[in-house]
């Protein structure tokens, strides 16, 4: 029982300053439990139907032959793991499972390695430091596909800013095909996946960094720790929470990346940038075999929960320690 | 030999202002792509191959073709961002309250569930939601694609408002209550003002989702009928582009909401954000 109920149950049951209102008082504690409970009763409704039904949908579409024929006649006939294994022995599956380990860490690494550098740069005092850092969030919140737009824009073979510039300055010599050729597109999107997700790292560490106490790099520089030294016995153990928490959300938005690689290349070219998400999109949504669909969407539910237990495991030892 | 204080200072200001340079040079290399999405929407010529890296001869061909083919995309992207908005605040507002204030055992728990719910990915809730609204009726609708956008933005809302509300001091919730408001008047009269910044802040996170939302826009209407500037501008690119001072004067349009409002709102996120993550 909180302080308040306490409070209440026990004082008598006359309101002090307003005789008018006895009523509401007089709901008694039953009706206030109700009351208490309407608060969540909109928000457990929105989140059983937008994500209890979904999850169950999906894994129960999973063992079904749902097709566009399945909205015509209704049926949906169980086929046990038969979508799992179409989609598992297809010849793509290794490659979408490469693609999206390779986009995922090579994403991961780059943002990390970049955010990290920037924020312990901004961790500096200099003047304008505090409007420079805000106008760095700006590809944050320009909507994913904009940035692809304009992304799209700069990579284009023969006439994008990026292929002229490198032309002129005599880096290449031929245009390179950053969004049509297999070779390179998975690189392309990678930086530019890379490119978005700065401002996220930069902000998360920024604010791990400004939560270390500076008398811990005033004790630390005594005893000669400055610089690397500093970074590596200072900054950097203090700093893991944060990390942790950068990296593991950075993976699972990652991993389930849609919006960019279906604006930049929607999969292509040869399906060199096709990634298990985007075969989830193609599968329900293109062919309309809704069942694949769901089984591929389901293995990146399980991925995404490998890496969630690694992180809760990860912060439970460092409380131990 | 030893500097003296005033060399030392010099030298420590210049350090200063070396630091704002490379930060300038920095920030230059990181918004290019925007310098270049305003630079594309001026040129005259609708392709890139002759554009300058100044639009020395600006145009607004690319405003006038845009706004001409998705001027009503972005008036329904509006309309899907405020909706969202609404029902995201209606409904994560209470929870949020009640989840940091109230002594509910399953707390945790429900946390949890709210945790885990941000790892679904977007694709899963649209493969449901595509079969459950073909048969209800809501595929090609803006309520639709406004409950939709919410799967993302009530969680979201519901972590950031009720870390913000457990600092709201029971006290003053409780004076009220003596003088006899009722709990659901005490929390609209005490304590939606007090946590405004947090409103605001979540609200803001809503309308910016779901004004760049483009999974749901993409997989939930299939007839050209509703059509978010977010699918207009991948239309755009899907076409074969022979216009792209239109495309980039499209993707402009669509990002000033966002810039508007984080002008506006600067203030409020930073006490929200800030409230936010200290507890």
């Amino acid at each position: 029982m909180s302080e308040a109920e306490t409070l209440r149950a026990t004082r008598s049951p006359q309101p002090r300053s307003s005789a008018s209102e006895p009523k509401r008082r007089g709901l008694g504690r039953r009706g206030e439990e109700i009351a208490k409970i309407l608060f969540v009763v909109p928000a457990a409704f929105a989140i059983v139907v937008l994500f209890g039904y979904p999850v169950v949908k999906n894994l129960l579409m999973s063992f079904q032959e749902y097709t566009l024929r399945t909205f015509i006649t209704g049926e949906a006939p169980w086929v046990g793991l038969q979508n799992y294994l179409t989609v598992i022995k297809d010849d793509l599956f290794a490659k979408e499972l490469a693609n999206t380990a390779l986009f995922t860490i090579g994403s991961i690494v780059g943002q990390f390695v970049i955010g990290m550098l920037l924020a312990l740069f901004f961790h500096k005092h200099f003047p304008l430091n505090g409007i420079l850092r805000a106008l760095f969030l700006l590809p944050w919140l320009i909507p994913l596909i904009v940035g692809s737009a304009a992304w799209r824009a700069i990579l284009e073979q023969d006439s994008g800013i990026l292929n002229v510039t490198l032309e002129r300055l005599g880096v290449i010599t031929e245009p390179v095909p950053w969004l049509t050729s297999p070779d390179v597109a998975l690189i392309a999107v990678i930086l530019v996946n890379i490119w978005l997700g700065i401002p996220f790292n930069l902000t998360l560490l920024y604010s791990g960094l400004q939560a270390i106490p500076d008398e811990l790099y005033e004790a630390g520089s005594l005893d000669g720790a400055t610089g690397w030294k500093a970074f590596w016995h200072i900054t950097w153990p203090n700093l893991r929470a944060v990390v942790n928490v950068v990296l593991m959300l950075g993976v699972i938005y990652t991993l389930k990346v849609i919006d960019l690689i279906l604006g930049l290349t929607q999969g292509g070219p040869a399906n060199a940038t096709q990634t298990i998400a985007i075969q989830s999109y193609q599968r329900s949504f293109v062919e309309f075999k809704f069942g694949e669909g769901a089984a591929l969407s389901n293995i990146l539910i399980v991925i995404s929960l490998v890496f969630a237990i690694v992180y809760v495991r990860a912060n439970r030892r460092q409380v131990d320690e | 030999m030893t500097l003296t204080h005033q060399q030392r200072l010099v030298v420590r200001r210049t350090g200063r202002g070396l630091r704002t340079a490379v930060a300038i040079v920095l920030l230059a290399a990181m918004l290019f792509p925007v310098y270049w999405m305003v630079n594309t929407s001026f040129q005259p010529s609708g392709n890139t191959l002759s554009a300058t890296f100044f639009p020395a001869h600006p145009s607004l061909q690319g405003y006038s073709a845009a706004i001409h083919d998705q001027g009503q995309n972005l008036i329904t992207s509006l309309i899907i961002a405020i909706g969202t908005v609404a029902l995201t605040l209606l409904v994560a507002t209470p929870c949020a309250y009640a989840l940091a204030q109230f002594r509910f055992r399953w707390i945790s728990w429900a946390l949890l569930a709210i945790l885990i719910s941000q790892m679904i990915p977007g694709i899963v809730i649209a493969n449901a939601l595509y079969t459950l609204y073909e048969n209800i009726g809501l595929l090609n609708s803006i309520p639709g694609l406004i409950i939709a956008n919410s799967a993302s933005t009530i969680p979201f809302g519901i972590l950031i408002m009720r870390s913000f509300m457990l600092g709201v001091p029971p006290s003053i919730v409780e004076a009220a209550r003596v003088d006899g408001a009722g709990l659901v008047r005490a929390f609209l009269s005490i304590v939606v003002p007090i946590s405004r910044n947090s409103l605001i802040t979540a609200g803001l996170f809503a309308f910016l989702f779901a004004w760049g939302d483009f999974l749901y826009a993409l997989t939930l209407t299939t007839k050209g009928n509703i059509v978010p500037v977010t699918l207009g501008i991948y239309t755009y690119l899907g076409a074969h582009i022979s216009n792209w001072s239109a495309v980039m004067a499209t993707a402009i349009m669509a990002s000033i909401p966002a810039i508007i409002l984080l002008v506006i709102a600067q203030k409020f996120i930073a006490a929200g954000a800030t409230g936010g993550a200290v507890k």
